[in-house]
């Protein structure tokens, strides 16, 4: 039997509060474009106390003039905030928290505030709802972290709000996706307001409101190894990494981390793997921002097609210019996107990566115990992929090679780690144990930050040699492996030299000579590129290198 | 600073040249200075170093190197500026293979 | 493409000597082996090197024989300390001597090593003189920049007191460097940080478009040595007249320049139609537009 009910639930909240949030905005605003002098004002119009709100800020565009408006509102107006962002990069990000805006954050990655990120979490100012890998943050967008409001960077905009984001569309659209759909205010800062946009890549009628910043939005070079600093140690595990894995699998898609190990692969595909035969069928199909490193690659027909997560600073013209490569809108400009790249990425042959710390099971870690820095990239594209069921070569072999118990033949996807046995300061990447497991008591955090997990890994590449662990079978054999290549640390002094041998003997072990690997020819000479200029003349011209890299 | 003194067994045969140097010292780098000397057979290594407290490190890294290149008579002389085993290892096989180089 | 590889701006100060003298031509003097080492850095708890970062001899270049001294920039920034100094000092009195078709000087230092302080700074003004005193013996000193480092500091001035200079691109000659200058005048006069602009302001294309340097080359151990035998055997001039022909030379430069707030104010001022291209023109190109210039200077 009906009760007479108290009152008619109501099933459009939401949107009644968009509706007034837009038109207490509104105010500040001519049309769709707030005001700029106004726009703290405005912002503590259309945000109320306890909003979950996104600020976009990832590898490198930042909305960074409604970060620092953000952080000028009035506490009274505006507090408690939950901010879910990927990247916490800037100090305004952090601001927020120090005087009481914001209180709650669920993030992926602080890299440079690290440091402030502990102390604030330490005096109780952040409470850290969880540090994501990026596809769990997005994912979450879609789920209970949906944001109230989502600041949100392009180049352009138009009256209606059209949106261009230029090369480096990145995580705009999941974010946009997620606000716009679920009555979110989506707020957009763009470096110039146009009559009509090059491309749309967010429809004006998903945005609420459009601010012109006073300068262009802060995007920083990340992805830019300079050649000329990549040693002889390097080139010989890239060497390494040629014959005892690329060549050995077959490895045809891959995502390459961001650093001077994989920078040195990439120079060595010209010279090195070129000299093996091996255009053609290795290192076709890439996941990877566009790394200046990847040109002379690109230019000697090793690589074929690259999506790319954004773009790269002074590499617009290029990538413009070899539409066959990368994925290029009409307008003559790349698009970018973090969220199918890291999925491209997950289900691709192999992830190649460094790291700081790697334990006896190889579980790696880039934590230190002074700061939270979070992950980046790296879990998901470095993560077996368990849902995939297409097979490729790379895939297969190393399926075999993991010889699982049970009938059901299964691939599997190749995780290697790429580090030298000491690092910065004589620090041994190798340990007994991370430093991972401190830093979730000192911040109470439910699961140590790891990386990558040890039953993800399959490969661990050194100065000393490659571990391939697919072919251990017991979690002793994985130890001393993992010890066999860990050299002077004291993790390595300890091995067991006689089951090093025997592993060895059955290829879980193997060393430049077992390799084929000439040591004598590992010098910078083997580099296609040895300096940021080099790579200029690779890209004829094309390649415009920020000018801190540039030593003409 | 730190300076420690090494000897080991030799095996094999005296070097073909007087002397060899591979390396520069820097931060994170080193110079090896190979010389053939008269120690009786015996080879013999010294370090100076930035880095204080490996001592262990580089016996053993020497150790390796030493049977890894059959020598005799030789003295190796190391100013280090805080270079990683690995470095260590690729100067020293650079400079061991140009002393025992009878052609220049 | 592949890209050239006998770089000198890659190559240690041992192999661009190697590079650049005749095949098993070099003789070292007070080489490693002989541990002539710096008396100061122990007691500062620093590393020495076996040739405190100068290698030092006599070879010969295309069968003409010539001194060397080659500065080690990965040690110490090529900085000049006591021993270090008293090897080119004594090289180049051994030149005043044995008059050389030319003694080379090639250059990679940040100049004097601060942590010798009063040593360091004697033995510039002792390199100075005995540069001077070669040169009155008739022996041209030929100098090459192209290392990581440049040449700056107080071997900024000698380099300027030799008969010719030679640099790549790479190459760069101030008497301050750009972090001093930072210090001392602020971010807003210079930024350090922004390399095009350091190079604009002190690198090897300005200081030969304003006539510092005399020859500009490709970073290629080949260029170089074709560009140093160009000049060995050939002294200039090092009378009064020559002094007072530069002095008015930098007179003029002041006046036609005072103004200019960036290089490339200079370079359009010299008639360049494009500074902005200048810094991305290869040595070829380059020399091709200096060529242009000059000939419609005469």
């Amino acid at each position: 039997m009906l009760e007479k009910a108290d009152a008619p639930r109501r099933w459009d909240t939401l949107e009644r509060s968009y509706r007034a949030r837009i038109e207490r905005g509104a105010a500040f605003a001519d049309g769709k474009i707030v005001r700029r002098d106004e726009t703290e004002r405005f912002l503590e119009a259309v945000i109320e106390p306890g909003d979950r709100v996104c600020i976009e800020g990832n590898n490198q565009k930042h909305a960074d003039f409604l970060a620092a408006a953000l952080s000028k509102t009035s506490v009274e107006a505006i507090h408690d905030l939950h901010i879910v962002q990927s990247n916490i990069a800037l100090p305004p990000h952090l601001d927020v928290f120090e005087r009481g805006t914001a209180r709650r954050l669920d993030f992926c990655y602080a890299g440079p505030q690290g440091l402030r990120m502990a102390r604030l979490v330490a005096e109780g100012k952040i409470e850290v709802g969880a540090i994501h890998t990026y596809l769990e943050l997005y994912s979450r967008y879609f789920c209970d972290l949906t944001p109230h409001v989502s600041f949100v960077a392009a180049d352009a905009a138009d009256a209606d709000g059209n949106l261009y984001t230029g090369p480096n569309t990145e995580d705009t659209p999941a974010i946009v996706e997620a606000t716009a759909f679920k009555s979110g205010v989506l707020i957009a800062q763009v470096n110039r307001i146009v009559d009509k946009v090059p491309r749309v890549d967010v429809p004006g009628d998903w945005v609420s409101f459009v601010v012109e910043a006073p300068k262009p939005h802060y995007i920083e070079p990340i992805f830019t190894r300079d050649p000329a600093v990549i040693t002889e140690v390097q080139v010989l595990m890239a060497m390494m990494v040629i014959r005892g894995i690329y060549e050995k699998y077959g490895v045809t898609r891959l995502n390459h981390g961001i650093g001077f190990d994989t920078a040195a692969i990439e120079l060595i595909l010209p010279t090195y793997a070129e000299d093996l035969g091996l255009k053609g069928k290795i290192c076709r199909y890439m996941s990877v921002n566009p790394c200046p490193t990847l040109i002379p690659a690109i230019e000697s027909g090793f690589v074929e097609s690259i999506h790319c997560a954004g773009s790269e600073l002074g590499m617009e013209a290029y990538t413009a210019a070899r539409s066959d490569v990368f994925f290029i809108g009409r307008d003559g400009s790349m698009r970018s996107n973090r969220i199918f790249c890291q999925l491209a990425g997950h289900y691709s042959d192999l992830f190649i990566g460094s790291t700081l710390q790697i334990d006896l099971e190889g579980n790696s870690s880039t934590a230190t115990l002074s700061r939270i820095t979070g992950f980046g990239g790296a879990p998901n594209f470095g993560s077996e992929s368990r849902a995939r069921r297409h097979g490729s070569e790379a895939w297969l072999k190393a399926g075999r090679e993991q010889r699982l118990s049970g009938e059901m033949p299964r691939g599997r996807k190749l995780v290697v780690q790429i580090v030298e046995t000491f690092g910065d300061g004589m620090s041994p990447t190798f340990v007994e144990r991370l430093d991972a497991w401190e830093l979730q008591k000192t911040f109470d955090m439910p699961l140590p930050p790891v990386m990558v997990y040890g039953d993800d890994l399959t490969h661990l590449v050194t100065e000393e040699g490659i571990a391939n662990l697919l072919l251990c079978d017991t979690m002793e054999e994985r130890a001393q492996a993992i010890r066999g290549v860990a050299g002077y640390t004291p993790v390595g002094m300890k091995r067991d030299r006689e089951m090093v041998a025997r592993l060895r003997e059955k290829g879980a072990v193997q060393y430049a000579e077992d390799l084929g690997v000439d040591k004598r020819l590992a010098t910078r000479d083997l580099l296609a590129a040895r300096s940021i200029k080099d790579l200029v003349a690779w890209s004829g011209g094309l390649y415009d290198p920020p000018s801190r890299f540039r030593n003409w | 600073m730190e300076h420690l003194e090494f000897d080991y067994d030799g095996t094999g045969a005296k070097p073909a040249r007087a002397f060899a140097l591979a390396g520069v010292v820097g931060s994170g780098n080193l110079e090896v200075l190979i010389e053939a000397a008269d120690l009786g057979g015996r080879c013999a290594a010294v370090v100076d170093t930035s880095v204080r407290g490996y001592g262990e490190t580089w016996r053993q890294v020497l150790a390796d190197f030493f049977a890894r290149h059959a020598m005799s008579d030789v003295r190796v002389s190391i100013n280090d500026g805080g270079a990683t085993p690995a470095v260590v290892s690729l100067r020293l096989d650079q400079a061991a293979a140009e002393i025992k180089d009878a052609s220049a | 493409m592949r890209v050239a590889r006998h770089s000198f701006y890659e190559a240690t100060a041992r192999r661009r000597v190697d590079g650049l003298l005749d095949q098993n031509s070099f003789r070292e003097f007070c080489g490693p082996a002989a541990r002539i080492v710096s008396p100061h850095l122990p007691a500062l708890g620093m590393p020495v090197a076996f040739d405190d970062g100068v290698v030092v001899g006599e070879g010969t270049i295309d069968g003409r024989k010539v001194l060397i001294a080659a500065q080690e920039g990965g040690f110490m920034g090529g900085a000049v300390g006591e021993v270090h100094g008293a090897k080119i000092t004594g090289l180049l009195e051994r030149a005043a001597d044995v008059k050389p078709e030319a003694v080379v000087l090639l250059l990679d230092t940040g100049g004097v090593r601060l942590h010798e302080a009063n040593a360091g700074l004697v033995a510039m003004g002792e390199i100075q003189r005995a540069a001077l005193s070669a040169r009155h013996a008739g022996v041209p000193v030929i100098v090459a920049i192209g290392g990581k480092n440049g040449c700056y500091g107080g071997m900024s001035i000698v380099a300027r007191s030799c008969d010719w200079i030679i640099a790549s691109e790479e190459g760069r000659l101030s008497i301050s460097g750009p972090e001093v200058i930072e210090t001392v005048e602020g971010i807003e006069e210079f930024d350090a940080q922004d390399r095009a602009l350091v190079w604009r302001t002190m690198g090897a294309k300005h200081r030969r478009l304003i006539g510092e340097i005399d020859a500009l080359v490709a970073d290629d151990m080949g260029a170089f040595r074709s560009a140093i035998l160009n000049f060995v055997g050939r002294p200039r001039p090092l009378d009064l007249d020559a002094l007072e022909a530069e002095h008015a030379m930098l007179s003029r430069r002041l006046e036609r320049f005072w103004d200019c707030a960036d290089g490339r104010d200079v370079w359009a001022r010299l008639g360049i139609n494009d500074p902005a291209a200048v810094p991305a023109l290869d040595a070829d190109s380059f020399n091709g537009l200096v060529g242009a210039l000059e000939g419609g200077r005469s």
